[in-house]
């Protein structure tokens, strides 16, 4: 019971700040993908660093379960899988959150996309055997492994000389820092690359909506 | 609270979320829902597709092997479709449009079917969006399912725990999603 209360509350507040951040418009992900508008950008890296910091902080803490964590195998099927799911992203608009909200928000092509990831999800479900079979999921540098150590022991920290809370908070930080010094665009609308005047107009950290 | 909010804010709400979760239950991920839905269609379509299976380590299995997996993990959702990360995606989608009703992103005329990028460079027939936007949604759920999570579950979740393979999956996402966004939609004519 508790669990369907905490999976509705997470759910909802998960799909309110993705409208929020402006995340469920495919425009604002294409012109973060076109590099002429990095506010997305800018929203995803700090979004990551700040949960990072205070994720290691509390578990350090002794505050929050490390048993929590959740580690994805490496192999090659991430790389390959990572450059299909791009191409699409970049097509579309969407990734699988953001186009299951943007169909919520009454956007047609949403709802479409969201059919064709169910059937590419049923597509992959047939073949996941024979694509197994190829060997492409071996696991690569030590399978369900983190930068950091975690305290979990069922995942290997790969800088374990170091501890885990030293080496996510510099990663964290590192993230943070280029939240904030990247500019509000790389390209200009009309697609000149190296359109630095863009940049110029508001300078770096742009706080204002 | 503004339609969409300035990025420092929108970044402490988002990473808010994401931190919530993995101290509540565990890290947040999308993709393996569509999965669990496509077995519970696939499961009413055929009733054989997920069973009572009582010597796997879940209690389910199936003859597909990705619905068998991990001692039957996927099956066992499918069966239980009431189960945490199923109703997670079901709030996702309500809580984007509680955000839209109170004021947040939501289209309006043409935006329906299409963003004003995407019909600065292709036009304004909406049923090539609806195509391609289908064909996209294709490669991106078949693509998360290969790499074993999608934006969320890889790249947000992941990196948060310093993991190796979000750091892996977010440089192949990038690395085919920039050029290809630049080479596809090299105008944009303000609305």
């Amino acid at each position: 019971m508790t669990e369907w209360i905490l999976a509705v509350v997470l759910g909802t507040a998960f799909g309110f700040a993705l409208n929020r951040v402006g995340a469920t418009n495919p425009e604002n992900i294409i012109n973060m993908l076109r590099l002429t508008d990095l506010h997305l950008m800018k929203v995803i890296l700090f979004a990551i660093g700040f949960a990072s910091l205070l994720l290691f902080a509390g578990m350090g803490l002794g505050w929050l379960d490390p048993g929590n964590l959740s580690i994805k195998a490496s192999h090659f099927g991430v790389i390959i899988g990572g450059l299909l799911l791009g191409a699409g992203f970049a097509i579309a608009g969407y990734c699988p959150g953001t186009g299951l909200a943007a169909a919520a928000t009454g956007r047609i092509d949403g709802i479409v996309f969201v059919i064709g990831g169910l059937v590419g999800a049923f597509a992959y479900t047939v073949s996941h055997e024979a694509i197994e079979g190829t060997g492409l999921l071996g696991n690569l540098f030590g399978g369900k492994a983190t930068i950091a150590v975690t305290g979990n022991e069922k995942f290997t920290g790969l800088l374990s000389q170091y501890p885990g809370e030293m080496v996510a908070g510099a990663l964290a930080i590192a993230l943070i820092l280029i939240a904030v010094i990247l500019p509000k665009a790389f390209r200009k609308d009309g697609g000149e690359a190296g359109a630095k005047n863009v940049v110029d107009e508001d300078g770096p950290v742009p706080i204002k909506s | 609270m503004p339609r969409v909010l300035p990025w420092l804010q929108g970044g402490l709400l988002l990473g808010a979320v994401f931190l919530l979760a993995v101290a509540l239950v565990k890290p947040i991920g999308v993709s393996t829902q569509f999965v669990i839905l496509d077995a519970i269609v696939w499961d009413w379509i055929n009733p054989d597709i997920v069973k009572e299976v009582p010597e796997s380590k879940t209690g389910y299995g199936s003859p597909n092997a990705y619905l068998n997996k991990s001692g039957g993990k996927y099956a066992k959702n499918a069966a239980n479709p009431l189960n945490y990360s199923f109703i997670f995606v079901i709030g996702l989608a309500f809580g984007a449009f509680l955000s839209a009703m109170l004021g947040g992103d939501r289209p309006a005329g043409r935006q329906y079917s299409m963003p004003e990028v995407w019909a600065s460079n292709f036009g304004t027939n909406p049923w090539i969006r609806f195509l391609v936007a289908f064909i996209a949604g294709f490669l991106v759920l078949f693509g998360a399912r290969l790499a074993g999570g999608c934006t969320s579950g890889h790249m947000m979740s992941g990196m948060m725990q310093t993991s190796v393979s979000g750091y892996l999956f977010a440089a192949a996402l990038f690395a085919s999603a920039i050029p290809i966004a630049i080479l596809m939609f090299p105008k944009r004519k303000s609305a």
